[in-house]
């Protein structure tokens, strides 16, 4: 079975670029600054390739999609 | 901190305050410790005869089974923190967090201006018990007296070839959030005293990669009597719950304001009454520091308890506890306080940067009475969106004191937006709140 994984974001690195948002807005909305607010941390299996997208996109390394301890 | 200064900080025990234990020796004696007048009292920290190994454990167990926390204001228990640095591989560090950087907080102060002895026996007692062989002494800069009296108590020790660890003391920038364990630890690693938010965490990889044990000086004051006298000992005074005494600094409207030492479930009202009472009819405490809670008069029978305060919101934090009058007002007061806050965060995080200024902004015009309708709405939103979203939990501490202001003070709340700031909004603050201004430099 696939292990499931949680969103975080490494809030000294975010610079509010707010790619993950538009890549992810399931489970990414905005604050008036443009920094991100998680809606929920867990990824559910269908929005994986979603995450695993914004994840990628970051231009400051800082949303991370951890693998959960089993 | 010089010994008149002292003396002005702490009122003398009542008879019905119960037995002090950390000040004991200052009770007896009215001085500060030094450490003939420390080993007379307690005699030399009892190390395991087999240092050097993991050998400990009984420590560990012990504070374990006195149900000892940190006394820093998070109130995490100490034994698991212990275990969990203990438990990792390779020399671990020990640092005494002895910044107090809570401006309504004098008690770490105090402790060590009157105790110093039982703060480094418990830090070395800890570092044994963890595999430590360095102790890392954390001061802010500016108190150039405790950075002396200090050094002169580790001279002391040293002469006297009392420790089995090499202790070691510094002076930090003092900035309200350098004072937060990560902060500590980057500094000691040569970086800006600033919150880590990402991995590792420190007591896997902090000061020098290793595993880290950083605790505050109160916390480990407590754990050398334990080490001293027992689990059994300590559990007789407290609730079962939450054991042991507790150091709080009790400011405002009293008559006699100082460091108090307490059984922790001592009812608010009556640590009021042993600060000589208060001097005006009470609107409010604030409870826990800076980012703590405003609590009600009503509710000031509540025992300082994590249990009893938890249904109200608010908690004991590292201690504060500042009294109120009625005749003065609660939204200045926090609009002052949160200012301060947010010119102190280390401007690392998005909603520190950003939301805990607007929101800082938001009370002063709420404060000051030039306030819109939509003023409450945004306030709330921009309040809620702080926790839990920053690297440390400054942003969390922060909503927490603004949330509990426009509850505890939703009357003036009301009262400002309808008719403009109160009479009380224009005498000078109740509360002190330092400068805010942000910190020149984070080395």
């Amino acid at each position: 079975m696939t292990r499931t994984r949680s969103l975080r974001v490494d809030r000294v690195a975010c610079t509010g670029q707010g790619l993950c948002a538009e890549l992810l807005p399931e489970l990414i909305d905005l604050d008036e600054w443009g920094y991100p607010v998680l809606k929920g941390r867990a990824v559910p299996g269908e929005l994986r390739a979603h995450a695993r997208r914004a994840v990628a996109a970051c231009p400051r390394l800082a949303l991370h999609a951890d693998r959960d301890r089993p | 901190m010089n010994s008149s200064a002292t003396a002005a900080l702490s009122a003398r025990p009542s008879a019905a305050s119960g037995e002090p234990r950390l000040l004991a020796g200052w009770y007896a004696t009215g001085r500060p410790a030094a450490l003939s007048d420390h080993l007379g009292r307690y005699g030399p920290p009892p190390v395991p005869a087999g240092k050097g190994g993991r050998t400990s454990v009984p420590l560990v167990e012990a504070v374990e089974a006195a149900g000892l926390t940190g006394r820093g204001g998070a109130g995490f228990p100490t034994a698991r923190k212990l275990r969990a640095v203990a438990e990792r591989r390779g020399r671990a560090v020990v640092v005494v967090n002895a910044m107090e950087s809570e401006p309504a907080s004098r008690k770490d102060q105090f402790l060590v201006a009157v105790a110093p002895h039982l703060v480094l026996d418990g830090a070395v007692l800890a570092a044994v018990a963890v595999g430590a062989d360095t102790v890392h002494v954390c001061l802010p800069r500016d108190r150039t007296a405790q950075y002396r009296q200090l050094s002169a108590a580790l001279d002391e020790r040293r002469r006297a070839r009392l420790d089995p660890v090499r202790l070691r003391l510094h002076a930090l920038l003092h900035a309200y959030v350098s004072s937060e364990s990560t902060s500590l630890v980057r500094w000691l690693n040569g970086g800006p005293a600033r919150p880590q938010g990402s991995p590792p965490r420190t007591h896997e990889r902090g000061v020098d990669r290793r595993p880290t044990l950083v605790d505050n000086a109160e916390t480990l004051a407590h754990l050398a009597l334990i080490a001293r006298y027992g689990p059994d000992w300590y559990r007789r005074a407290g609730t079962p719950d939450e054991p042991g005494t507790t150091l709080v600094t009790v400011s405002g409207a009293v008559a006699a304001p100082g460091v108090l030492e307490v059984a922790l479930g001592t009812p608010i009202s009556t640590l009021l009454d042993r600060a000589a009472g208060p001097t005006d009819p009470l609107r409010a405490v604030l409870l826990g520091g800076f980012a703590g809670t405003w609590l009600p008069a009503a509710h000031l029978d509540t025992p300082l308890a994590r249990r009893d305060l938890a249904p109200l919101g608010a908690a004991p934090g590292a201690g504060v506890l500042v009294a109120l009058p009625r005749a003065a007002c609660g939204l200045s007061e926090t609009a002052r306080m949160l200012a301060y806050l947010a010119a102190h965060s280390a401007r690392q995080c998005g909603p520190c940067h950003f939301g805990l200024p607007a929101v800082a902004e938001d009370f002063t015009t709420l404060a000051t009475g030039r306030a819109d309708p939509g003023l409450p709405a945004r306030l709330r939103r921009r309040t809620g969106l702080l926790p839990d979203r920053g690297a440390c939990r400054h942003p969390d501490g922060a909503a927490r004191l603004a949330a509990s202001a426009l509850h505890t003070f939703a009357d003036d709340v009301g009262h400002h937006l309808a008719h403009g700031p109160c009479p009380a909004a224009h005498r000078p603050p109740r509360v002190p709140v330092p400068p805010a201004t942000p910190p020149e430099t984070w080395r």
